[in-house]
């Protein structure tokens, strides 16, 4: 039955590519070869939109969260890196990425410009849809991770020293990482590497994310005022469109990451959504505990941190275990927002660290420990089934990540300071940076 | 002739404005404003950090009106505004010079 559906799409694939005006002969015998379903490219293809929709629903999550004068910067510094970093990944940034391994460490630069990156089917990646679907897939990926980073440093970094360190950061940090992990060949990963398990982008996106987030807001220092005189979110209304964005998104991030409409995608999908749920309910019983009164900042926050938690491990574990991870991502994140931040006295703004980073760190050791082949053949079993040597591997997995994310970032953090100079002046910081970096103001007083 | 200036508690903005209009009192300005007094604010918390706001949300209701109407607003309004608790606001009464009817230039009073 698939055989007789994959054949009937593969004559229909060669039809529409050989109807393409830049079609050559080579292309159209190429495409017999192949087989492209239809399900998993239209899955892949609403999936990247999802994922899409993640970077704005991101910049609601953070720009309701921060002062009103700031709210415009925040917003515009997700939306830039849309197209900021869209472009690095089509010009060099996949090609380093996924393009073909140089000794498990980087792509080489054969995939130039999309160069190779056709609508033929990769031999390892997504092997049933569009080279340029999973192409397109990525980009929302390596979009989304540097923009989680804002949540650390904003309301105090200048546009355009910004706008170059996202791009270096892309290049010197995401792509590698996103290589070890991911590509074939890649060091870290399953495709010839040590076999960490990372569905959907615990290491490569979160961990990285909030490592960087951590040098972020420690490179930066302090925003004016904080602690004592800080002041409260200026909408939470748009942080929670802003989570409920994200929450959406997430489907296409972690259930797209099955590269296929398939059983593990339905499992993705189940565990992202109960580990999602279970983390808010923790945080929010942790709220009445410790506060008296459930908040719905914390709910969101807690939905946010299991989305995170759940990421690496969505496509290995059972829902009863995504409900454990949800819990723990909900308790863990819920500590270290709310004690250790204070302890260590650094300002990280909106939690890009406290959340991403430490969920992100959970969230792999909890792949180490719940992962089970009877959900997917495919991974591995954890801990719990009887494999220790995986959750050796998670965090083996984990340190490199963290080790080189916080390092590289600090350096590039150090070099754009240098040269461009990062923090916005205490001007800039007093009136706000939307006035001061973009001449705009997000609310009119009169009319 | 007088100016009037109340700061009450937002909640208490209807009720004044009805007690005032029982009053036959149906002039009035009414603006959302931040302040402080003796009462301190209501502690919000977010992600467990508590922000005490310096500032509070207060409804200011100006009225200009006649000398011999400024006792009956005056009644009228801490009839209503007052629940016994510190922050139930304050009046001011200010002596008004003039006042102009903008559509036609009549002095009023």
């Amino acid at each position: 039955m698939r055989n007789k559906l994959t054949i009937g799409m593969t004559a229909l694939g060669a039809v529409m590519i050989s109807g393409n005006a830049f079609a050559d002969a080579e292309t159209i015998v190429a495409a017999v070869e192949p087989i492209i379903n239809g399900a998993d490219t239209s899955w892949l293809m609403i999936s990247s939109a999802l994922v899409m929709l993640m970077t704005p629903g991101l910049a609601f999550f953070y720009g309701g969260l921060v002062r009103r004068k700031n709210v415009l910067s925040v917003l515009m510094q997700c939306m830039f890196i849309l197209c900021l970093v869209t472009i690095q990944w089509v010009v060099v940034g996949y090609s380093l990425a996924f393009g073909p391994d140089i000794k498990g460490i980087i792509g080489d630069l054969s995939w130039i410009g999309l160069s190779g990156v056709g609508l033929i089917p990769h031999s390892v990646y997504a092997t049933t849809v569009p080279h340029q679907v999973f192409m397109i897939f990525q980009a929302m990926f390596a979009v989304i991770t540097p923009a989680l980073i804002i949540g650390a440093f904003a309301e105090r970094v200048k546009f355009i020293p910004f706008c170059i360190f996202t791009l270096l950061w892309s290049t010197f940090v995401y792509d590698p990482v996103a290589h070890w992990v991911w590509a074939d060949g890649g060091i870290l990963g399953t495709f010839g590497g040590m076999g960490a398990l990372d569905f959907a982008g615990g290491a490569v996106v979160h961990i990285n994310a909030g490592m960087a987030a951590l040098a972020g807001a420690l490179f930066l220092g302090k925003r004016l005022g904080y602690p004592n005189k800080m002041s409260p979110p200026h909408n939470l209304p748009f942080a929670v469109l802003g989570a409920g964005l994200l929450w959406f998104g997430w489907f296409g991030f972690n259930a797209g990451s099955a590269l296929a409409a398939n059983g593990i995608a339905v499992n993705a999908f189940v565990a992202t959504h109960i580990a999602s749920a279970a983390a808010g309910l923790t945080w929010g019983i942790l709220d009445i505990f410790h506060n008296k009164k459930s908040t719905l900042l914390g709910i969101i926050t807690g939905a946010v941190a299991g989305l995170v938690a759940i990421t690496p491990a969505a496509g290995f574990v059972t829902p009863m275990a995504s409900i454990i991870i949800g819990l723990g991502a909900g308790g863990i994140c819920y500590l270290s927002v709310t004690f250790m931040k204070t302890k260590l006295g650094y300002d990280d703004s909106l939690d890009a660290f406290g959340v991403h980073g430490v969920g992100g760190i959970w969230g792999a050791i909890a792949t180490g420990l719940f992962a089970t082949t009877t959900v997917n053949p495919g991974g591995a079993d954890g801990l719990f089934y009887g494999n220790p040597g995986l959750l050796l591997i998670q965090l083996k997995a984990i340190g490199i990540t963290i080790i080189y994310s916080f390092i590289v970032t600090s350096i590039l953090f150090w070099v754009v300071d240098k040269v461009f100079g990062l923090r916005a002046d205490e001007h800039a910081e007093r009136v706000g940076l939307d006035l001061t970096e973009h001449r705009e103001a997000a609310y009119t007083t009169l009319e | 002739m007088k100016y009037l200036i109340a700061i009450i508690q937002p909640d208490r903005m209807e009720d004044v404005l009805n007690e005032l209009d029982k009053s036959l009192i149906h002039y009035a300005t009414v603006t959302h404003v931040l302040g402080r007094g003796r009462q301190k604010g209501i502690a919000a918390v977010y992600r467990s950090h508590k922000e005490v706001g310096n500032l509070l949300r207060k409804t200011k209701i100006e009225i200009a009106l006649p000398d011999d109407e400024i006792q009956a607003a005056c009644e009228a309004i801490t009839r209503v505004a007052r629940t016994g608790n510190i922050g139930d606001g304050k009046l001011f009464i200010l002596d008004l010079e003039e006042s102009i009817r903008i559509r036609t230039s009549e002095k009023t009073w």
